[in-house]
């Protein structure tokens, strides 16, 4: 199996104890596949994909990628973060190369910069600084930083969650051209429930107290899957109603303190 | 264009309102001399060179004192943004150093150099060192942690990790220390002058007191004020707003 998650758990100790993200995590991903996380807020899918890029310390479990166990950040990971995290002071070309300035020769990082910039259009602004750029562009930047170190598999943690409702569409068919064209595998994670399934082969859905896996969905529609397609709409209902039991969950045990204080 | 207009008159108002008070000989000439009669002064003290020598012992000092606080105040900031175990110990102890104002470095270092220039030199290092190594510090401790966890997630990690991301994203603090530390230096370097045997505008100030020659006193107090606001508009400034706007900071 290309990525494979066993038994996965993250806790925290403070003062109050031991506190439980979630717990037992197994899945398995296969190579190329674009497989997305959905949860509500606080289910742990961005610090299980922390995890998984080797940020956030693996308290329970192991985790493979191509049979090694992850333990630290590496190369073979590329992450894109909600904020875009370029960095000011270097252009965008720069910005690019970063990753991949020490690894390669000068000539063959410079082509692969320019062949990642074109592939998110954004030949035209290779000296442009960070604050010249829409944060669209920015995280177009931002991807193919990601792509140019050649990653065997692409995190993605809520990357269109801060744009706008137009430029997060436009971004969406865009990333869906980008997976098809570089045949990489892609763990995207986001609370959208469209956005889910609009780009994703598989949907894992999480739940929240404990965190945990309760759905995994295989999405086999055409793409592009327009909003308004009936399979659409009807796989999101599906999945809206999963979550539905999990946030009132979270609600009512809130109100119920609220009540017992 | 509109701004340099607006200044200029404003400074013929000061100007104008000076010249009245001095109509209304409410003080005897030699306590408030008039525009003109500074205005003598400061042209004598360029032409006979005595101020010009003055300048360029001050600008000496200072360019000496100022490289060094610089210096300092990097390596003990950096040391201090490094190490929590450092800042701990040593960091509340920085700040009661910085707020010690300059001149009471000075009887201090005269009693440790003597009436030399290194005396002067050694009160412009203390005016500076700490406050740049406070901006430092801060510096350190904030570069952005996204910006760190980008890095690592690009194979970036230990000395790399310090030149390549978390240098270049202090910079714009560091740059603000910069600044201020010139200009506390230069408040400084007045304060050590004061006091020192010469030569420094400080000293052609308490010189010219010392002979009751209030023209020259305004004089040379209108030169070292508008060598604070020139070299901070022209080079401090300028700088720091070009780093801010490139570094994403500035709100335009």
């Amino acid at each position: 199996m290309f990525l494979e998650l066993k038994q996965v758990g993250k806790s925290y100790e403070d003062q109050q104890g031991r506190f439980e993200v979630f717990s037992d995590i197994d899945l398995s991903i296969e190579e190329n596949q674009f497989v997305s996380i959905l949860g509500p807020s606080g289910c742990g899918k961005s610090t299980l994909l922390s995890m998984i890029a080797g940020l956030e310390k693996i308290t329970d479990g192991t985790i493979l990628l191509e049979g090694e166990e992850i333990s630290k950040p590496g190369s073979d990971r590329g992450m894109v973060f909600q904020e875009p995290s370029l960095f000011p002071w270097l252009n965008v070309k720069n910005n690019v190369l970063y990753p991949i300035k020490k690894q390669l020769p000068k000539n063959e990082a410079e082509d692969r910069v320019k062949h990642f910039l074109k592939m998110v259009h954004l030949s035209k602004f290779t000296d442009h600084y960070t604050y010249e750029l829409s944060g669209g562009m920015q995280q177009r930047v931002a991807i193919a930083r990601a792509l140019s170190m050649d990653p065997k598999v692409l995190l993605m943690d809520e990357p269109f969650g801060a744009l706008d409702e137009q430029t997060r569409d436009l971004m969406q068919d865009e990333l869906t051209k980008i997976w098809q064209e570089t045949n990489k595998t892609i763990l995207f994670v986001t609370h959208s429930i469209h956005e889910a399934i609009k780009l994703s082969d598989r949907v894992i859905v999480m739940g929240i107290r404990p965190g945990r896996i309760i759905a995994d969905i295989n999405v086999d529609l055409p793409r592009p899957r327009k909003r308004n397609n009936p399979d659409v709409v009807e796989l999101e209902t599906q999945v809206m109603d999963l979550l539905k039991v999990e946030i009132d969950k979270v609600l009512k045990e809130e109100i119920d303190y609220e009540a017992s204080n | 264009m509109k701004l340099a207009i607006k200044r200029t008159l404003f400074l013929v108002v000061v100007v104008g309102i000076w010249q009245l008070v001095v109509s209304m000989n409410i003080f005897p000439e030699v306590v408030l001399p008039g525009p003109v009669k500074v205005m003598q002064a400061l042209f004598d003290g360029f032409a006979s060179g005595s101020l010009l020598v003055a300048l360029g012992a001050s600008f000496k000092h200072l360019l000496i004192g100022l490289s060094l606080a610089l210096l300092f105040g990097t390596i003990l900031g950096v040391i201090l943004g490094k190490s929590r175990q450092a800042d701990e110990t040593a960091g509340m102890y920085l700040i009661a150093l910085q707020s010690i104002p300059s001149i009471v470095w000075v009887p201090l270092s005269l009693m440790l150099f003597g009436f030399t220039e290194f005396a002067v030199i050694f009160v412009v290092v203390l005016g500076g060192t700490f406050v740049m190594a406070l901006n430092v510090r801060s510096a350190i401790q904030n570069v952005p942690p996204q910006l760190v966890k980008a890095a690592r997630t690009m194979g970036t990690s230990g000395a790399e990790l310090f030149y390549r991301v978390e240098i270049p994203a202090s910079i714009p603090y560091y740059m603000t220390g910069v600044r201020l530390a010139w200009a506390f230096s230069w408040r400084a370097l007045m304060a050590g002058e004061l006091l020192s045997n010469g030569p420094g505008l400080g000293y052609s100030l308490q010189f010219a007191s010392d002979f009751a020659r209030m023209d020259q006193v305004i004089g040379i107090i209108i030169i070292i004020g508008t060598i604070g606001a020139v070299v901070d508009q022209l080079v401090f400034s300028k700088l720091e707003k070009n780093v801010l706007k490139r570094w994403g900071l500035l709100k335009s």
